[in-house]
């Protein structure tokens, strides 16, 4: 057999002195940053250095989680005049949380819109909601184009009417996620579909991804009175947000991964939402999978998502 | 040997028995009361249905912690009015003092004291007559709205707070239906969020 002619290959690529692209314009940050630091910097103009030059949420170490977390606890304890504190629960091992909403009972009162207003620090002003909450007929079933989520009504639950509070679904597959340019949000292992906030670009390519129009883009710079601002926050969860930069429902991270049950849950007055873990056989939300007919938003798009909406008279 | 043997048996047959006999005693004792004249008037329970009455109320209070029931302001205790000796009509009839509370809950064929005991207000009574605290009271609703009880156990009927994987608290039937008068009100919703073009 004969040998074939072997090719000339180009050498590989030496790596550029050493250097990828990023580490290269973090060292001209740094040699910036020691000409400012010379020339005496505020605190401000350094945490705004290091937020710039900062890692990768997933990349950090221990230590620096730790330094990013003291400092940004640190400079919203200045901006909102009181102690906040910003951690960084991980997920528990073997937990992967669901969620299910009862159509039969849910009045649509809004009270879990709200709700999570105030746990998770949206904006009051431009206003920001996590949670819509739609109005349908009766007659006409769920049929989401002439779905009403601006009713205005004396009492509720309105005659004729039902509702349908819809939220981040929490994909097992979830769109928004393959569409992020910079990988600013992700799947965490307990289930929970979230946003670094310091990463994201606000390109809202996630928002056009998204097939539940659950994410919100932050136009203007959000605004929360001092005194309502929750100061137990997460730092993938409900930390103040910066203007530009997008959010959705966390589950309510600073909470689920403590044991409790989500604020909506919690303030719901007709006992309408239930939350638990999946994986867990004795669980409410297995329960209810097993023993109701529940439904998923958009099953058709194979987003599986993790929030079930069921019947339950 | 031997006489380990023997009492190791004798001792296995004392547990099948008091096994076997437990429930036939318990189911006994049920059901007089409901046949006989002590259904309306309970006796004071034996020792033995003492005990069992003890351990049950144990159980379920550390299954179903659940919130304080809604007493009415001024109220509870009812013993502050009704006397345990009080002589009782027992015919359905209105009652002037509570004229406040509208029965709308199978108002045809139920009254004040299918539920409230009338020898001991500070209770409710089961169908069997047996006497329960208003903390329990999801037991004499379960009566007749079984599969609500079995979904209320399992989380799915009602409210639960606290947490998802520990203590938690669940609301009673009465928390939110109210007894007298079962059906979910109509309630105010707060406002509707702002339109996209009115957002500056």
């Amino acid at each position: 057999m004969r040998e074939l002619p072997t090719l000339p290959l180009p050498a590989p690529a030496p790596p550029a002195e050493g250097y990828s692209r990023r580490e290269a314009l973090v060292m001209g940050l740094f040699a910036l940053a020691a000409a400012a630091t010379a020339t005496g910097c505020s605190a401000a103009d350094k945490l705004a250095y290091e937020e710039f030059v900062q890692k990768h949420f997933k990349d950090l170490s221990p230590e620096e989680l730790k330094d990013r977390l003291a400092s940004m606890e640190k400079r919203y304890t200045e901006q909102f005049g009181k102690e906040v504190k910003v951690s960084a629960t991980p997920p528990m091992p073997g937990v992967l949380f669901g969620y299910a909403l009862d159509l039969s009972r849910c009045i649509g009162c809004r009270r879990c819109v709200y709700g999570c207003v105030e746990e998770n620090n949206q904006s009051r002003d431009p206003q920001t909601h996590w949670i819509t909450v739609l109005e349908m007929d009766k007659e006409e079933g769920v049929n989401l184009q002439n779905a009403n989520a601006f009713y205005d009504h004396e009492t509720v639950p309105a005659p004729g009417k039902f509702y349908m509070p819809v939220a981040c679904q929490h994909c097992e597959n979830p769109p928004c996620v393959k569409v992020c340019p910079v990988q600013a949000t992700w799947k965490e292992p307990d289930g929970i579909v979230v946003i670094d906030y310091d990463w994201c670009i606000g390109c809202r390519n996630c928002i056009a991804a998204c097939p539940y129009g659950a994410r919100r883009f932050n136009w203007g710079k959000p605004s929360i009175p001092k005194d309502e601002l929750n100061p137990n926050t997460e730092y993938l969860g409900n930390r103040p947000r910066q203007r530009g930069v997008v959010e959705k429902c966390s589950f309510c991270l600073q909470r689920v991964r403590k044991g409790l049950y989500p604020k909506c849950v919690e303030v719901c007055p007709v006992g309408a939402r239930k939350f638990g873990n999946l994986l867990d056989p004795e669980s409410e939300i297995r329960y209810i999978i097993e023993n109701k007919r529940v439904y998923i938003l958009k099953e058709e798009l194979n987003t599986q998502p993790k929030f079930f909406y069921y019947y339950g008279l | 040997m031997r006489p380990v043997r023997l009492t190791m048996a004798g001792a296995a047959v004392a547990l099948m028995l008091a096994a076997a006999c437990r429930p036939v005693e318990d189911h006994g004792a049920r059901w007089s009361k409901a046949r006989g004249p002590a259904a309306v008037k309970p006796a004071e329970p034996s020792p033995a249905t003492k005990g069992a009455k003890a351990t049950e109320v144990a159980r379920t209070a550390a299954l179903y912690p659940v919130a304080p029931p809604p007493f009415s302001d001024g109220v509870f205790p009812c013993s502050e009015c009704h006397g345990k000796t009080d002589v009782v009509n027992r015919t359905p009839h209105p009652v002037e003092f509570h004229e406040d509370i509208v029965l709308h809950h199978d108002e045809k064929n139920r009254w004040c004291l299918d539920c409230h005991d009338a020898q001991n207000r500070d209770k409710l009574h089961l169908a069997d007559g047996r006497l329960i605290d208003f903390t329990e009271s999801y037991r004499l609703c379960g009566q007749c709205h079984g599969p609500t009880l079995r979904n209320w156990k399992a989380g799915e009927h009602g409210k639960r707070t606290g947490s998802w994987n520990g203590a938690k608290q669940y609301l009673l039937c009465a928390n939110c239906h109210s007894p007298h008068s079962p059906h979910f009100k109509p309630i105010k919703p707060k406002p509707a969020p702002m339109r996209q073009e009115a957002i500056k």
